[in-house]
């Protein structure tokens, strides 16, 4: 029992910190620019992609610097020539360009690097085990995760609170003619967090790449649960973010290791029938089972009762 | 969500001869229109593709109801669909197998009463809130129900679905059902009730008042209504509509499977509504055909029909918000005021670079695909009849021309015929100011 | 007005619809519904070359009935609404066989969609030739005389599993671990009754179910697995779902037995290499190109000299053309209401080892011999790797036709 919970609140560590790892950018763009990007986790994979391709020549470590740096780059050109334009047709058309921006990346991705696995392996340096308890190895390669994770937090929190462009960036967020008028290129912020959230991303996916499988299907596998980090979190809270997605990881964590069951609880059902067979379905189901769409339901909780999150500054 | 222009529904003129053949002259049209499609398509895939239409179109337009008409953006509006559909053909093998003598034709509307009911269950928690909330909500919901689908098997019958026959029911005049083309007057005729229903519904003032309610919240409120309750109203009969066309397709395919709940089914609803023109009522329509049309045959043309969809849905969102119908309504004061022919030679000039462009584009994407995804296959490939390798520099060359050039020419084009559109806007006015 | 705008635009939009390819004599037409694009595409694609493999050869021996065979693809996307406008498109065309394997929900659709469709349309001839959808229904209750199933069905898989497990003494703690829908709860009831019913003294201590195609972290399963002190694993987990578990499974330093169905599905032999699990995967399947019989290594070296970068194939696609082509030409004809009676009767030598199999009659399934294999580094005499991994599949036992048979509960309703 002890061992359960020791080795389900480290994996819900490791994978919480990676999930903020992901969610950082997405908190970042929504919280200066008031964009939720539903394109998030597409930028995600593709800094994967790249920093396997890097990788394929050059080593993991080039990679790691380079692929955030293009995506970042390819980032800021969406927002230039894309949402820029979008933006001024209202939220409902940004939501749906960076919805249909998933697709054209997802298809470009299968096009140029088929819809197979990709064999992105962890650096040399770090793929050993670091430690080992109750005789289930922890690699190395997944704690550098988890520092750089913290790192990552730490660093945007500073200068997000505490310099003077990320003071400048809060004030664009609230009062952007204000801030333009104080002499500040206000669109040039904007293009620039882009471009930063979107590296974020990327160094999500260079680190989740060998972890977990690069393929193109990833960001339709974690996308919608980036969302419910930033929503449950707190639209335009970091340390939220961190919080829901350390509260989300072990959530699931712990509920994959749980199988009780109301049957189990109370006993099976007596009676047969057809109705009865329906509310089996309900009354046998595993809180294993429900697992994944836990998040869900604290999403939809989380709305109805406080939609500014855990420790969300705006309302949107 | 200010800039979705209103939903153009105009009152009818004073004449009352006029009235008649104005307001339902246009319907006996469709009606029309409806009764003879099948005479003209009437293979077996022609009857399949126009039966899917016909259902899309209710799908569509009940989705604009919430995203035109009321401005909320939903990601899981399949949710109403496909519960409809799956309730209707529980209903269906119930009523097999107590005989009970319900005909078939009653069926898309057991589908919309469920699509009610979960519209009710459901609004009442989504619509507390509006704008991005509000549509993490129904992402949320629909990632819920679309994953309870698979867990509650007997209900959704797990990966196979539910099945049914729908020639097993009652059959009142010797109608079975069996052939495609007896469902597809069925779903003709649901069809056109619906959009009649759902066009009555958007010139009542409960209708006015839900473009209010997407125009200007706050003073809907210094007025005295509750913008919640009409939100809520909206949703639960949005959420009827699309019912009923889930009964339609449970109907349809004798199937309902937990595909129809997913997101790509509601992904794909966003789709036609917008390609086809939020503001509009026809526009909706004009979508649903459009991309049905689409799905069924692109798939044969090209594999990588999913990135032209995309690149089409994100060129759509950027340059022409308000979708095809949004254009074609940009025409009719020019027509009003007969200056049409003005700008119809501008229209061609545009058109045929902005064609070039496309077809560069396409010869790109194309040729990329030969050589990446089909690499196994060697570099020869044709497009539109014309054979070649698609490693040889010269296509590469005519694309990258085809598409710069095009698209520059394109730009100036559109310059001019800005221009000359604004020409002939402020003609048309003047003469209808004259006239 | 707004009307008639959009009554044109629908009239002039469907008039391409209207065109419609004129049919060539002298060609057999085959449908084949799979995923041509989408997520299940690498799958999808592979059934494609491997049918355009099969008709090159055949035509260039003068084709079946002197006329010419044509695979023509129609993408489902692994929807069952969308498969079948994709068969009534294929049947406009003048296709009467559908080959169709990705997905037991299209495949019963189809199943259903094709049995209606010979009742609503006698005389129309439309067969379905089922390549990989297992779900044990679509031969029992749903059964049909127009499907025939030429993959052993995932009852008949567990039973030869269970035979060859009964052999293996050091086989005494199984968990099992299943994707949480019909397929996977199918798979994982058949384990628990036949191992119960053949092997008592073997102890299953874990039986889990994995959100369908949603877990991205496995470790908390491999925990688990850990946890129950269990030496052999049996899963039925496909794609993402068993190479993520498998990587998983490498990184936490798990060594037990992995007995699976999919593990050479497109991407899962590259996971395990990389998980560096040499020796540990197993799968049940109708051959292996490493098996010593040399007509079938001639024509695998042929086929993977052709489609370098994807070299994954069935064996049993060349079992199921193979008597499609005999019975038409038995029956002298490629309408299906004169050539199914030839094939639900035929006995025939498998591709994979030359060894006797047979339709049976009474559900349309084909029995055939199974093989376990296991995925490793090559010995000598084993030429074939997958996936440019350097390792391949190694056999280890061989399960005769006879030992995979199970009773049937089909009615099946017979054209009079």
């Amino acid at each position: 029992m002890l061992e359960i919970i020791f080795i389900s609140t480290l994996n819900g560590i490791l994978y919480g910190m990676l999930l903020f790892l992901m969610a950082s950018g997405l908190t970042v763009i929504f919280s200066m620019m008031g964009v939720l990007n539903f394109a998030h986790a597409s930028f995600y994979m593709l800094g994967a992609f790249f920093g396997f391709e890097i990788s394929r020549y050059m080593g993991y470590w080039p990679g790691f610097v380079l692929a955030p740096l293009l995506v970042g780059v390819i980032g800021m050109g969406v927002e230039r020539y894309g949402l820029r334009q979008v933006h001024r047709h209202g939220h409902v058309a940004e939501l749906l360009f960076t919805f249909g921006l998933t697709f054209v990346i997802q298809e470009l991705i299968e096009m140029i690097w088929g819809k197979l696995p990709m064999n992105y392996s962890a650096p040399t340096a770090l793929n050993f085990p670091a430690f080992e308890i109750f005789a289930i190895n922890y690699p190395m390669f997944k704690l550098f995760g988890l520092s750089v994770s913290i790192a990552i937090f730490v660093v945007l929190l500073a200068a997000v609170k505490r310099s003077r462009v990320g003071l400048v960036v809060q004030a664009a967020l609230s009062h952007p003619g204000m801030v333009g008028m104080l002499g500040h290129n206000v669109d040039r912020i904007f293009m620039l967090v882009f471009g930063l959230g979107t590296g974020l991303a990327a160094v999500a996916g260079v680190i989740a790449g060998p972890v977990l499988v690069t393929q193109s299907n990833m960001a339709a596998l974690l996308g919608p649960i980036l969302f419910v980090v930033v929503v449950v979190g707190g639209l335009g809270s970091l340390a939220g973010a961190f919080v829901a997605s350390l509260m989300i990881g072990l959530l699931q964590t712990f509920a994959v290791a749980c199988n009780l069951s109301l049957a189990g609880v109370f006993g099976q059902l007596g009676a047969s029938g057809a109705l009865v067979a329906y509310i089996g379905d309900i009354w046998t189901v595993t809180v294993a089972q429900l697992a994944t769409i836990l998040p869900y339901l604290l999403l939809v909780l989380i709305l109805i009762f406080r939609p500014r999150g855990l420790m969300g500054t705006r309302e949107s | 969500m200010s800039r979705v222009s209103g939903s153009r529904v105009s009152a009818p003129s004073l004449n009352s001869g006029r009235v008649f053949t104005g307001t339902y002259g246009v319907w006996v049209a469709a009606a029309v229109v409806l009764v003879v499609l099948p005479q003209i398509f009437s293979s077996g895939l022609g009857l399949t593709t126009l039966s899917l239409m016909g259902m899309m179109i209710i799908f569509a337009l009940s989705y604009n109801m919430l995203l035109g008409q009321t401005g909320l953006l939903s990601f899981g509006h399949a949710v109403f669909f496909g519960l409809g559909g799956f309730i209707t053909v529980h209903m269906m093998n119930l009523v097999e197998a107590d005989h009970v003598p319900l005909p078939l034709v009653v069926f898309p509307l057991i589908g919309g009463i469920s699509g009610l009911v979960f519209g009710i269950i459901f609004g009442a928690v989504a619509t507390r809130r509006a704008g991005t909330a509000f549509a993490m909500i129904t992402l949320g919901i629909a990632e819920l129900v679309a994953s309870s689908a698979l867990i509650l098997r007997h209900a959704f019958g797990g990966e196979e679905g539910i099945s049914t026959d729908r020639t097993d029911l009652v059959q009142p005049f010797g109608i079975t059902f069996g052939p495609q083309l007896q469902v597809y007057y069925l779903i003709a005729a649901w069809c056109l009730a619906s959009m009649a229903a759902m066009y009555a519904l958007a010139r009542t003032p409960f209708g006015r008042m839900c473009n209010a309610v997407r125009d200007n919240p706050e003073r809907v409120r210094f007025i005295g209504y509750n913008t919640q309750t009409v939100r809520f109203m909206s949703f639960s009969l949005s959420g009827f509509f699309a019912g009923i066309a889930g009964g339609l397709i449970a109907i349809n395919f004798e199937l309902m499977s937990s595909t129809q709940l997913g997101a790509a089914q509601s992904g794909s609803v966003i789709l036609m509504t917008y390609i086809g023109g939020v503001g509009e009522f026809i526009g909706p329509i004009i979508g649903a055909v459009l991309v049905t049309y689409l799905q069924v045959t692109l798939s044969d043309v090209t594999d990588v029909w999913e990135l032209y969809f995309g690149l089409l849905f994100i060129g759509m969102v950027m340059f022409v918000p308000g979708g095809i119908a949004g254009l074609l309504m940009q025409q009719r004061p020019l027509l009003q005021g007969r200056q049409l022919h003005r700008v119809l030679p501008y229209y061609g000039l545009a058109l045929l670079p902005g064609l070039a462009a496309i077809l560069g584009l396409s010869l790109v994407i194309e040729m990329t695909n030969q050589l990446t995804v089909h690499a196994s296959d060697g570099p020869a490939m044709v497009f539109f009849y014309v054979p070649f390798n698609a490693n040889a520099p010269l296509p590469w060359l005519i694309a990258v021309i085809l598409l710069a050039g095009g698209t520059w020419l394109f730009l100036c084009a559109a310059r001019t015929t800005g221009h000359a559109y604004r020409e002939a806007l402020s003609a048309a006015r003047m003469r209808r100011e004259t006239a | 007005m707004n009307k008639a705008m959009a009554s044109l635009a629908l009239g002039l939009s469907m008039l391409g619809a209207a065109a419609m390819p004129v049919m060539a004599a002298g060609v057999i037409k085959i449908g084949y519904v799979d995923p041509l694009s989408g997520d299940g595409a690498s799958v999808g694609q592979i059934g494609l070359n491997q049918l355009d493999f099969i008709a090159d050869r055949v035509n260039a021996k003068g084709g079946v009935l002197g006329k010419k065979i044509k695979i023509i693809g129609y993408d489902d996307q692994v929807s069952p609404q969308a498969a079948l406008v994709q068969v009534q498109k294929a049947i406009d065309d003048g296709v009467h066989v559908i080959v169709q394997g990705n997905g037991s929900s299209v495949g019963l659709a189809i199943e259903n969609f094709v049995t209606k469709y010979n009742e609503r349309n006698p005389g129309a001839g439309v067969v379905y030739l089922n390549y990989a959808a297992i779900d044990p229904i679509m031969t029992n209750q749903d059964c049909s005389y127009w499907h025939f199933a030429f993959d052993a069905n995932s009852d008949m898989k567990m039973a030869a599993l269970v035979n060859y497990m009964k052999t293996q003494p050091d086989i005494k703690k199984v968990f099992l671990i299943d994707q949480d829908y019909s397929f996977g709860h199918s798979v994982a009831d058949a384990a628990q009754r036949m191992l119960k019913a053949k092997d008592p003294e073997v102890q299953i201590v874990g039986n889990v179910f994995v959100p369908l195609l949603k877990v991205t972290d496995f470790s908390p399963y491999v925990a688990q697995i850990k946890a129950s002190g269990a030496d052999t694993v049996i899963t039925g987990n496909w794609g993402p779902d068993l190479a993520l578990l498998i990587k998983a499974a490498g990184q936490a330093g798990l060594r037990v037995h992995w007995y699976t169905y999919y593990a050479a599905l497109a991407g899962g032999t590259t996971a395990v290499k990389q998980a560096n699990l040499a020796d540990d995967v197993f799968q049940i399947n109708e051959g292996v190109n490493n098996y010593d019989y040399a007509p079938q290594q001639a024509v695998a070296r042929a086929y993977i000299d052709q489609h370098k970068s994807d070299t994954d194939f069935y064996p049993r696609l060349f079992d199921m053309m193979g008597m499609l082509f005999e019975a038409m030409t038995d029956a002298n004809s490629a309408n299906p209401v004169a050539f199914v009676p030839k094939l639900e009767d035929m006995k025939y030598k498998t591709f994979s080892s030359g060894a006797a199999a047979y339709i049976r009659k009474s559900d349309h399934q084909f029995i055939q011999p199974l093989f376990i294999s296991v995925f490793g580094p090559l010995g000598a005499n084993q030429p074939f790797d997958e996936e440019h991994t350097g390792w391949g599949w190694k056999v280890v036992a061989q399960i005769p036709g006879e030992d995979t048979v199970l009773p049937t509960t089909c009615a099946m309703k017979r054209p009079r």
